[in-house]
């Protein structure tokens, strides 16, 4: 591996490459291959990565935080960097988001029928979802709902004191047969008034990390903040909002991030790889078959821990996942359907793969489901956006 | 005979033969029609073969170029692919045969990562042309390409009529 390195130069990179970032694998690899079959007839090698060890996560990480993060279908973006951004700004950026999004709606650019257009933006930094110290901290942004009643609260309370009562429950009874506030007032007394500060449901949620992206951040000058991985979960019209927001503010540039079924694939091998006390899904793949006139998927799952026994068969270094094993894995698996059913699962294309750590969907969704690799799910992802980004 | 060999066959007078080599019919036969409907003064003969070894029922004339067709999309086909090159002689290797990737366009769907074919290619020393079948555009320049390339193939072996007829037309 370190003769290709003497004998080739990207300009971009000053550092010389440590054996250790190896692990990094096809970022660099992929990037210098590019170079070399440009200069040189080269043959490639392929990729290796490392299993994700269990329990990354730092101990500063608020536990509460981390199973927000669970558990729900994450759409997933890369994110090229951003300029002059900084942490300690949040409460600016919030406000500055939030009237961006009511100028928005006002515009109606952006009408959803029935939605609630009441939506508060806050800013806040998750602590610990990093790789390495080098790497910038997360951040999320929720988008929250402003609860109706508060405004309709405000205009009541100017029509109690117009009237010059103090009682609102009383107003009720002597202004019975007039029009719609005495409608208003009697909500108002039989429950009570919310707080300006309640917490309204989390409507919409976005967060942006960067885990183990060392190669974006040599090749990137201090002004820029590298935070390649950003994650949605909420209408895709607040994302739209949301992303153009960031791209006047930041100069950076959202774009949705697809993983191919070579991907999935290794996805998938590196996922059943992970040990596990406790199995809580399924593996389950889902294959989309390319035919006319309707398109008919397969759908294959296996009792984990069966995966799990073909992947410790396949499996030669430890510590470490090779090409050729996860070609073999995947053969085993379609050698097999093929005998039962005669059916060449290798013509068809890998569209979801579901396991008990996570499942990620062809067209860039992502749901994680253990929080023990959290930060390896995440690292695989960050190499591909910052793969999609180059 | 498993084994296909190029100079088994004496060669027909004012004709070249070319032998598509893959697993996506549909796509191939579009490609064939674009190339058959190409202008050449000599005759063309366009084969068409899911696998090698070609059945024993089949006795084709001189193959004078063989393309192998891998579809990115789908690992059958590369799979298909190498088994297929064990049946063909290692001196076609010597300007007969080409390799053409369809597919790579489209990104999400890629089932192989593109340095496997290079990697593949790059042993048996041969061209890679990359292309998207799926494309109706795409049919001609892939088509006149693959022409040009069984042209120079023909060149190289003397006393083919077939090659100087082809570069004129």
């Amino acid at each position: 591996m370190d003769s290709y390195d003497a004998s080739e130069s990207t300009p971009r990179q000053s550092t010389s490459l440590r054996p250790e970032d190896y692990f990094i694998g096809a970022t660099f690899l992929q990037k210098r291959l590019e170079s070399v079959r440009k200069q040189t007839s080269f043959i490639p090698t392929p990729p290796r990565r490392k299993i994700p060890h269990c329990s990354q996560l730092q101990e500063d990480v608020d536990p509460q935080k981390v199973a927000f993060l669970l558990h729900k279908q994450w759409t997933l973006y890369s994110l090229t960097p951003l300029y002059k951004f900084s942490y300690s700004n949040l409460k600016e950026y919030s406000r500055l988001l939030n009237a961006f999004i009511v100028a928005e709606k006002q515009k109606g650019l952006a009408v959803e029928v029935g939605e609630d257009f009441n939506v508060k933006v806050i800013f806040s930094t998750v602590l610990g979802i990093k790789g390495t110290q080098r790497d910038p901290e997360a951040f999320l942004v929720q988008g929250l709902t402003l609860s109706p009643r508060l405004e309709c609260s405000g205009t009541i309370l100017v029509y109690c004191n117009l009237l010059g009562l103090s009682d609102p429950s009383t107003l009720a009874f002597q202004v019975a047969g007039t029009t719609d506030t005495c409608h208003y007032t009697r909500i108002l007394s039989k429950s009570q008034l919310p707080s300006e500060n309640r917490e309204g449901k989390v409507l919409w949620t976005g967060w942006f990390c960067c885990i183990f992206g060392d190669s974006l951040l040599e090749t990137v000058s201090e002004d820029f903040t590298c935070l390649p991985l950003f994650l949605a979960n909420g209408a895709e019209s607040n994302t739209a909002i949301i992303g153009t927001w960031f791209q006047k503010t930041f100069d950076c540039y959202f774009s949705p991030l697809a993983i191919n079924a070579f991907n999935l694939s290794w996805m998938a091998a590196m996922w059943t790889a992970c040990k596990m006390d406790h199995y809580v899904a399924t593996t389950e793949f889902l294959w989309s078959v390319p035919c006319s006139p309707q398109s008919l998927d397969i759908s294959y799952a296996i009792h984990p821990e069966d995966a799990k026994a073909i992947w410790d068969s396949v499996h030669k270094t430890p510590g470490e996942v090779t090409q050729e094993e996860v070609d073999l894995f995947m053969d085993c698996l379609y050698s097999h359907f093929h005998r039962h059913f005669k059916i060449h699962l290798s013509a068809t294309r890998l569209v979801r793969v579901s396991t008990s750590v996570a499942s990620a969907h062809t067209d860039g969704k992502i749901k994680i489901l253990c929080h023990k690799y959290l930060i390896g799910v995440l690292a695989h992802l960050t190499e591909l956006a910052i793969f999609q980004i180059e | 005979m498993s084994v296909l060999r190029p100079l088994d066959k004496l060669p027909s007078l004012n004709t070249a033969t070319i032998l598509l080599v893959g697993t996506e019919d549909a796509l191939l036969q579009q490609l064939v029609d674009s190339m058959l409907k190409e202008d050449c003064t000599s005759e063309l003969k366009v084969h068409l073969a899911k696998s090698l070894p070609l059945p024993s029922s089949v006795n084709p004339p001189r193959i004078d170029l063989i393309v192998f067709v891998v579809n990115l999309h789908s690992k059958y086909s590369l799979q298909n692919t190498e088994e297929s090159l064990h049946h063909v002689d290692a001196s076609f290797f010597l300007g007969k045969v080409c390799f053409l990737a369809t597919g790579a366009g489209r990104e999400s769907h890629c089932s192989i990562h593109q340095h496997t074919v290079v990697k593949l290619v790059h042993t048996y020393q041969s061209p890679l042309l990359y292309c998207d079948l799926e494309v109706p555009c795409s049919w001609v320049p892939t088509s006149l390409s693959l022409l040009t390339w069984l042209a120079q193939g023909l060149s190289e072996w003397p006393g083919s009529q077939a090659s100087a007829a082809l570069t004129d037309g």
